[in-house]
């Protein structure tokens, strides 16, 4: 393919980059440019505000429940998918991808009536003063339902290609089961883990339509970073909705270099271990 | 010689699939044994039984006298060669090698030199750095054999060891394997479906179908008697004579049942003449149909009272062309007949024998 490139070839190459151009880079510099509109002072402000700063957290915090919970799910339905065969394989297969088809705001709606005032379990949660939907639980069980497809479905393809027979030589050698995962499983998937967890993160910190239905909106308590930017847009506090949203553009500007890493290690693995 | 392995009225089904109905067999110490069956035959399925990879569903498998059934794969005191060898991609060979010590807790120095020792073995030395990738299909293969061999295996099992090599580096593995076996002494089953590699490498040849045992032998009584059809077919080239009565010599034929025989081309003796004929009367008269040059010799199609027979002809001799008469002499036929294998031989060649 290292021809002279023709017509064709560099019509199509203006069509991708005039898209990219539209459709990524031009939003981006808006945001930054109207992020930084009223100075350098008033963007700081806007960042640091406690409401922000709470936003930020909450956000982070619901991240990494979600991204740890989701490693130990993902790595465990995985290995149950490609290294057993069972009654009802094809159907956990299709349970997991449920978050990829149905809508964030149905999950969201969904977590409402389990745990609502509308759910017969309500009366418990209320006498025990338990309280899930409107509040941080009810945000975090929305971000690691909308999220727990992505480990999994990295881990899935990787492990059916490298098969149970590396597995079963250890198992001859008297290895354990923690012994097996640890020397065997666990260093051929690393990439693919680390992969999962990165895009699993990407999508942790941006969900806004589930955690928008079961967060209630209160400011200071269930706002992350996403509701918090839509409040303040609604608010025709625009300089303030770019500012904080810059800081979930850096965020997913530091995941996407992190990801191109990851990737460029892996293909650098493989060369000598696959 | 003691047994090491015992395998007593073993049944294991997938499914529908009855991959092995009541096999018995026993392997004394120090035997190298080759599993040899068509593919489906259930032969990786008993390796993998005998490894505990697999349980069967009943039947005892013993190892060095201890019924092993409820015993895990690693505390068998087996190693495990396995088809495509398994190495572990992101270990080093040396990490290899050394897996097997390493999570039985061997002292780091013991290891090393069991490593060394073994890695000297296979060939590897100037390898051990290297990741199996970076490797050959064969040095690949003697990995896997080194690892097996680390922690000191009281039986070493081996699924096709040889099916994923090139022909040439498989011919000279196969002599190597056998040596290296026989060297250490360590009790040995390896799966084929390939007759040659069966026939070459093991001391016994366990021949399966169809997930049972047909016959249990040394490669030469296999080879000499059959006990089934299926063993003739499988073992050597055969060709199936509908009824043997029309040819001399085996006029008689048997008592009881049909006349359906077994040939193989070594029986047969194709002359271009009467002078090259030992007994001329005793041979038949044929029509050459087909001769193919076969490097070491040439085969020959040859039709007998209508029946096609493949023979071969040394290439020193006057050459056949097709379309030439020629004499056909038959050494010998296998019958089954009743039940049990039979040996026909030619009765012109008792009488001689007799007159001499």
């Amino acid at each position: 393919m290292q021809q002279k490139k023709g017509v064709l070839a560099w019509a199509l190459i203006l069509i991708a980059v005039l898209f990219l151009l539209v459709m990524l880079v031009l939003p981006l510099v808006l945001v930054a440019s109207e992020a930084l509109a009223k100075g350098w002072q008033v963007y700081v402000k806007a960042i640091t505000e406690p409401f922000a700063v709470k936003a930020l957290a909450l956000t982070l915090e619901a991240t990494v429940l979600a991204v740890i919970s989701n490693t130990l799910f993902g790595l465990a339905s995985a290995f149950l998918l490609t290294k057993f065969a069972f009654r009802g394989e094809a159907l956990l297969g299709a349970c997991i991808d449920l978050p990829f088809a149905i809508s964030p705001v149905v999950a969201g709606l969904f977590f409402v009536m389990l745990f609502g005032r509308m759910s017969p379990i309500y009366p418990f949660l209320r006498a025990e003063h338990i309280a899930i939907v409107f509040a941080v639980p009810g945000i975090i069980l929305a971000t690691v339902f909308v999220t727990f497809p992505f480990i999994t479905r990295e881990l899935v393809p990787v492990m059916e290609a490298q098969g149970r027979d590396e597995e079963e030589a250890a198992a001859t050698f008297g290895a354990s089961g923690w012994q097996i995962f640890r020397h065997v499983t666990l260093p051929n998937i690393k990439w693919a883990l680390l992969y999962g967890v990165i895009l699993c993160t990407a999508r942790a910190m941006g969900e806004f339509g589930a955690v928008s239905v079961v967060s209630g909106h209160v400011r200071g308590k269930t706002n992350t970073l996403p509701l918090h930017i839509e409040i303040l847009y609604n608010e025709y506090n625009f300089t303030a909705a770019f500012a904080v949203a810059s800081i979930l553009v850096i965020l997913a500007i530091v995941i996407l270099i992190l990801r191109n890493l990851v990737e460029w290690r892996a293909k650098r693995g493989l060369k000598h271990a696959d | 010689m003691p047994i090491e392995v015992q395998l007593q009225h073993i049944k294991k089904t997938f499914g529908h699939f009855q991959a092995s109905n009541d096999v018995n067999f026993a392997v004394e110490k120090g035997r190298l044994i080759g599993l040899l069956g068509p593919s489906g035959s259930g032969k990786t399925t008993i390796l993998r039984m005998i490894a505990g990879l697999e349980q069967p569903d009943s039947g005892d498998i013993l190892i060095g006298g201890r019924r092993v059934n409820d015993v895990p794969a690693g505390k068998r005191g087996i190693g495990f060669v396995f088809q495509n060898y398994a190495l572990f991609r992101h270990m080093t060979v040396r990490e290899n090698i050394a897996f097997g010590l390493k999570v039985q807790k061997a002292p780091a120095a013991q290891i090393r030199a069991r490593v060394d020792k073994l890695i000297e073995l296979v060939g590897l030395k100037e390898f051990g750095g290297r990741y199996p990738m970076q490797l050959s299909g064969g040095q690949r293969q003697r990995v896997a054999f080194a690892r097996a061999l680390a922690p000191e295996p009281e039986l070493l099992l081996l699924d096709e060891p040889f099916a994923a090599i090139d022909a040439k580096v498989r011919k000279e593995l196969r002599g190597w394997l056998r040596r290296t076996i026989h060297q250490l002494g360590v009790t040995s089953i390896f799966v084929t479906h390939d007759q040659d590699e069966a026939v070459e490498v093991a001391d016994d040849i366990v021949i399966l179908e169809r997930g049972h045992v047909e016959q249990m032998g040394t490669p030469v009584e296999i080879y000499q008697q059959p006990r089934t059809p299926f063993v003739a077919n499988f073992i050597g080239e055969a060709m199936h004579i509908p009824d043997y009565t029309i040819f001399k010599g085996f006029e008689n034929g048997t008592t009881e049942g049909a006349h359906e025989g077994i040939l193989r081309p070594e029986f047969l003796e194709i002359g271009a003449n009467d002078h090259e004929m030992r007994l001329p009367l005793a041979s038949e008269d044929g029509i050459v149909r087909g001769v193919y040059f076969r490097g070491s010799n040439a085969e020959i199609d040859v039709e007998v009272k209508g029946q096609l027979l493949k023979g071969t002809r040394s290439l020193e001799k006057t050459p056949l062309h097709e379309g030439d008469q020629a004499k056909v002499f038959i050494h010998r036929i296998y019958s089954f007949a009743g039940g049990r294998t039979q040996i026909l031989e030619n009765r012109a060649k008792q009488v001689d024998s007799v007159v001499i």
